[in-house]
């Protein structure tokens, strides 16, 4: 019975999903240019936060280190994207982050807690902060054009990467591999006592995490035609996905999808109509949030559904 | 044969010599005993075997093969498991998945996902934790947390098994269960290294038994030896 209802509500869920992602798939046909402006934005943000999520949830490790690979990607697009086709550009930026998330990985994840934390912010500001010193002394100018893509043609290749990054998210929760993560997560030193090769799996994943956030920044950097490290490495885009997840709860798929596409929805609106008081704002909803919903906005409705659930069940 | 041996094995923190100069060997099949009061070393002995600390001197080889400088996870696939003094369980993962991960894992050789569920249930079957298996892990009585931490080690597929502590806050019928279950691990040809506060349980369940006191060997026997040792009784109650 419990099966039916499950396959049911599965298949009533990957109905739901199909039919948002069709949506999303058509809405620059009907909607205003503002409104796939703001769509973009808001699954950039959703997709640095799912990538962020894959790494950091089940490890939790919290990694400050987004801005960085964002920033790969970033300027990976500035450098080359002159030289060759848009699909090559993002997966180099991709492919630079990568890179740079397992050299990282493999000299940090020896730390644990602040220590991590720490040193991934450190690296994003080293970057940013060595190309300053090197475009101001080395090039003499600070800042890149950057070749500029149709705003539609942005849209469709980030909710390309946007089905990509759920999917392989997706993937990964269920694989063997995805065990490993959460077993590190819950005790790591249990997890290597059990022949889990503890830094190979955090590497990995922390890689696949920076690719995502790399081919974003590449996609994100026609947008804006114009660049430099401060724009590229913003600290901010280290801190807001994990605020975002933790919004969400990362407990579940959907749980850092809602949580960014909602707090990045609310940033716009909070920002367009409150630009005095926004930060204040937004401040005080994080900080509810934090306090009265420690498994997320995902965590509070399941919790709400469980409850009704173990009611129904409770005499069987 | 030995199946385990270590040779002058030495760790210091800082001044402070945690282990020294040990040596000691396991044959296969057996059920060795380490006993010694607190902060004896014991438990770094353990964690240098596992591969948890290095070693400071020394060297310890399994199967003859040299296993001092590997990492835990290599140590795990070779063949020896352990558990904690205080059960490290993966408590926000259901008692399914705890041993699960370890039966998927913990082997040399790959294992498929269906393969290793069902050798995940089998050995849920034999702790007698089966009516467990979906619960998670933090729900779990001491009792029941320390059969899961059996059940994860067995599920590595060890022929060396380090128990550390496995019956400290058992009461008393629960020691009784775990000493039986030490027995039925026993007779599935795992060999056996424990250290044990529970003196009814190490004298009735151990062929030898290995004395440490401040870092060092100071006595090695069958229990009745040891327990008519003057060292070992010196250290226990004092002079």
């Amino acid at each position: 019975m419990d099966l039916v209802r499950g396959t049911v509500k599965n298949s009533l869920f990957a109905g739901l999903f199909f039919l948002i992602l069709i949506l999303l798939a058509t809405v620059s046909l009907y909607v205003p240019p503002y409104f796939v402006i703001l769509l973009t934005t808001i699954l950039m943000y959703v997709i640095i936060t799912v990538s962020w999520t894959i790494f950091s949830g089940p490890t939790r490790y919290i990694s400050l280190a987004s801005a960085a690979f964002f920033g790969v990607g970033v300027y990976t697009s500035a450098l080359i994207g002159k030289v060759f086709p848009l699909p090559i550009v993002i997966v180099a930026g991709g492919l630079f982050s990568f890179i740079l998330a397992l050299l990282v990985g493999l000299l940090t994840l020896r730390l644990r807690g602040m220590y991590f934390i720490i040193f991934t912010f450190s690296i994003s500001e080293l970057i940013r902060n060595f190309l300053l010193w090197w475009e101001t002394t080395m090039t003499g100018t600070v800042g890149r054009w950057v070749v500029m893509v149709d705003h539609v043609v942005v849209y469709y290749v980030i909710l390309s990467i946007f089905v990509l990054v759920l999917f392989t998210s997706y993937l990964i929760r269920r694989s063997r591999f995805g065990l490993a993560l959460r077993s590190i997560g819950e005790q790591e030193e249990a997890a290597v006592h059990i022949g889990i090769n503890a830094t190979w799996v955090k590497t990995i994943a922390f890689a696949i995490s920076a690719f995502f956030m790399g081919a974003t920044g590449a996609i994100m950097a026609t947008k804006w035609k114009y660049i430099d490290p401060r724009i590229a490495f913003d600290p901010l885009l280290s801190f807001l996905p994990v605020l975002m997840a933790i919004f969400g709860g990362t407990g579940q798929l959907f749980g850092p999808v809602f949580g960014a596409a909602i707090f990045a929805y609310l940033e716009e609106i909070l920002t367009t109509k409150f630009p005095y008081y926004y930060m204040l704002l937004f401040g005080s909803i994080l900080i509810v949030v934090i306090l009265f919903l420690p498994h997320g906005l995902v965590g509070l409705v399941q919790k709400w559904r469980e409850g009704s659930w173990r009611r129904k069940n409770a005499n069987p | 044969m030995r199946i385990l041996e270590g040779e002058k094995v030495t760790k210091h923190f800082g001044g402070l010599a945690a282990v020294h100069g040990v040596d000691f060997d396991i044959d296969q099949g057996e059920v060795v005993g380490l006993i010694g009061p607190n902060g004896a070393g014991k438990t770094t002995l353990f964690n240098l075997i596992s591969g948890s600390l290095p070693t400071t001197a020394g060297e310890i080889r399994y199967k003859d093969k040299r296993i001092t400088g590997l990492k835990p996870h290599e140590i795990c696939k070779r063949g020896v498991a352990r558990t904690f003094q205080s059960a490290k369980l993966f408590a926000g993962m259901t008692v399914f998945e705890n041993t699960l991960a370890a039966s998927l894992f913990g082997s040399k050789r790959a294992v498929s996902v269906a393969e290793a569920e069902r050798e995940a249930a089998e050995l849920l079957e034999f702790v007698e934790l089966s009516a467990a298996g979906s619960m998670q892990a933090r729900d779990l009585s001491i009792g029941n947390r320390k059969r899961l931490e059996v059940a994860r080690a067995l599920a590595t597929k060890p022929e060396l098994l380090m128990f550390d502590e496995v019956m400290a806050g058992l009461n008393p019928s629960e020691i009784v269960q775990a000493m039986e279950l030490i027995a039925r691990i026993r007779s599935r040809g795992i060999t056996i290294f424990m250290i044990e506060h529970v003196m009814k349980a190490i004298m009735n369940v151990c062929d030898r038994i290995i004395v440490l006191h401040h870092g060092r060997k100071i006595a090695e026997g069958t229990p009745r030896e040891i327990a008519a040792s003057r060292a070992v009784v010196e250290v226990y109650l004092g002079e």
